[in-house]
């Protein structure tokens, strides 16, 4: 199936769907479509292009094993993806086995992230919302997010209570969700 | 969602991997079987997946996107598992072929490291075509030699190949693997035999054990319907010292850190 033939009301349910029956050129559609989220999730937990890469490598490889793993019905591909890689990540730099298996992620987001152009106007409203956000409150959250840190990690490292770094990474996302529902 | 303000949090820091302990415990307790939480939990994921947006601006390298085509072609080659079940299903193996005479003579661990030589020979013979006619000519004979080898290699490495162990009389056949590695030249080969089948999407993963550091990948594979598996020049980092390597179960898709308990293990001869 040529990419033309593809695009149409949801281009990444189509992409995946012909790279379920192997098509090795829908792999490389979805990669050019998302490999700069994967990879920029990746750099910014590792903080290593090497180590990056490799996250990189492992995600595209994992959705080309088992493409079944993603349902359009839960969500756009482009944050399944970043989650993943972020999942994934965290691991890495944790030095861990994967604690969730992909099959069970179920992610839904708001805007869509197929685009170049959409992801960039997402990216600016996204650091336009964090750096809104006090000083602590987007520390704890980065910390939670981006260094795979649990509550309380975040709270011995910062000094702070359990229950003010759980309102704070809650508030936080909460924050996020509202810029993109307006 | 007033019903359930009491996890509203604990949702927050576990849609981040956030939780742990007994909250963690807890929650996933509710959430087995509370389909609003669940929704919410989706969506609060996708809330933390917005923050990795603030993370774009730096493009992977260039080379990423083809060595990940190269790995997609390479599996798609090399894992004719339903090529291979058919090619046995056309008929019943023998019990005990008679092999050709030279294979008996070479011995196992002989060809095995002929294999890994002629690995490394294959790497190297196509630069070696690129350069002056000396080269040319050092290739040329080189050529004649992979081609010697590889008819050497073929009957352990095809997927095709009939694979026959030989035990002690009124011995079952037990699991075992023979993996040959070239340390300078990151070469591995590992065959495996009488391996139990696996349930589906679960698989095995061979491990190097290094005499420092944590065990390195180094592929994944099932077995076909007669147990047997070859893993084949996985991407190893360089000159990487095996102590030991090992086998455990994994999800198809491989770890980067060995699940227990492990299921083979073996040292160097």
């Amino acid at each position: 199936m040529s990419s033309p033939e593809r695009q149409g009301a949801s281009p990444d349910l189509a992409t995946v769907t012909a790279m379920k029956s192997g098509d090795q050129s829908a792999l490389a559609e979805l990669y050019d479509r998302y490999s700069s989220v994967v990879y920029a999730v990746a750099l910014r937990v590792l903080g290593d292009t090497g180590a990056a890469e490799d996250v990189l490598q492992e995600v595209f490889l994992q959705l080309w094993r088992n493409p079944g793993a993603f349902d359009a019905a839960r969500g756009s591909l482009g944050a399944w993806l970043a989650v993943i890689t972020r999942n994934r990540a965290i691991d890495s730099l944790r030095k861990r086995r994967p604690e969730t298996d992909i099959e069970d992620v179920i992610v839904s987001v708001a805007p869509d992230l197929a685009g170049q152009a959409d992801r960039s106007r997402a990216a600016e409203k996204v650091r336009g919302v964090l750096g809104t956000m006090p000083p602590a409150q987007r520390t704890a959250l980065e910390m939670a997010y981006f260094e795979g840190l649990s509550h309380s990690e975040i709270a011995d490292k910062t000094g702070e209570p359990l229950g003010t770094i759980k309102t704070r990474i809650r508030a936080g996302l909460m924050l996020l969700r509202k810029a993109f529902q307006t | 969602m007033n019903d359930h303000e009491q996890f509203a949090e604990d949702l927050a820091l576990y849609a981040l991997n956030a939780l742990s302990g007994e909250d963690r415990a807890n929650l996933e307790k509710h959430l087995a079987t509370c389909s609003v939480c669940t929704l919410e939990l989706g969506q609060l994921r996708g809330d933390g997946a917005l923050l990795a947006l603030s993370t774009l601006g730096p493009k992977p390298p260039l080379r990423s996107r083809q060595r990940l085509l190269d790995a997609v072609a390479k599996e798609a080659a090399a894992s004719p598992i339903s090529r291979a079940q058919n090619a046995r299903e056309m008929g019943h193996p023998p019990a005990a072929a008679p092999r050709r005479s030279w294979w008996g003579a070479l011995g196992w661990a002989a060809t095995a490291a002929v294999i890994v030589f002629a690995a490394s020979l294959w790497k190297e013979n196509g630069a070696l075509k690129q350069s002056l006619a000396s080269a040319n000519v050092q290739a040329a004979e080189s050529t004649r030699e992979l081609e010697d080898l590889r008819r050497i290699a073929a009957p352990i490495i095809a997927p095709e190949a009939q694979r026959i162990t030989l035990v002690a009389v009124k011995t079952p056949p037990q699991p075992q693997g023979k993996a040959f590695y070239l340390r300078n030249r990151s070469n591995l080969v590992f065959v495996a035999n009488n391996m139990p089948s696996l349930p589906p999407q679960k698989a095995y993963e061979l491990w190097l054990i290094p005499a420092q550091g944590a065990p390195i990948p180094a592929g994944v594979f099932r077995p076909d319907a007669h147990g047997s598996a070859t893993v084949v020049n996985p991407p190893l980092p360089a000159g990487a010292e095996a102590k030991a390597f090992a086998i455990t179960v994994e999800n198809e898709s491989g770890a980067t850190t060995p699940t227990m308990p492990i299921v083979m293990m073996g040292t160097g001869e």
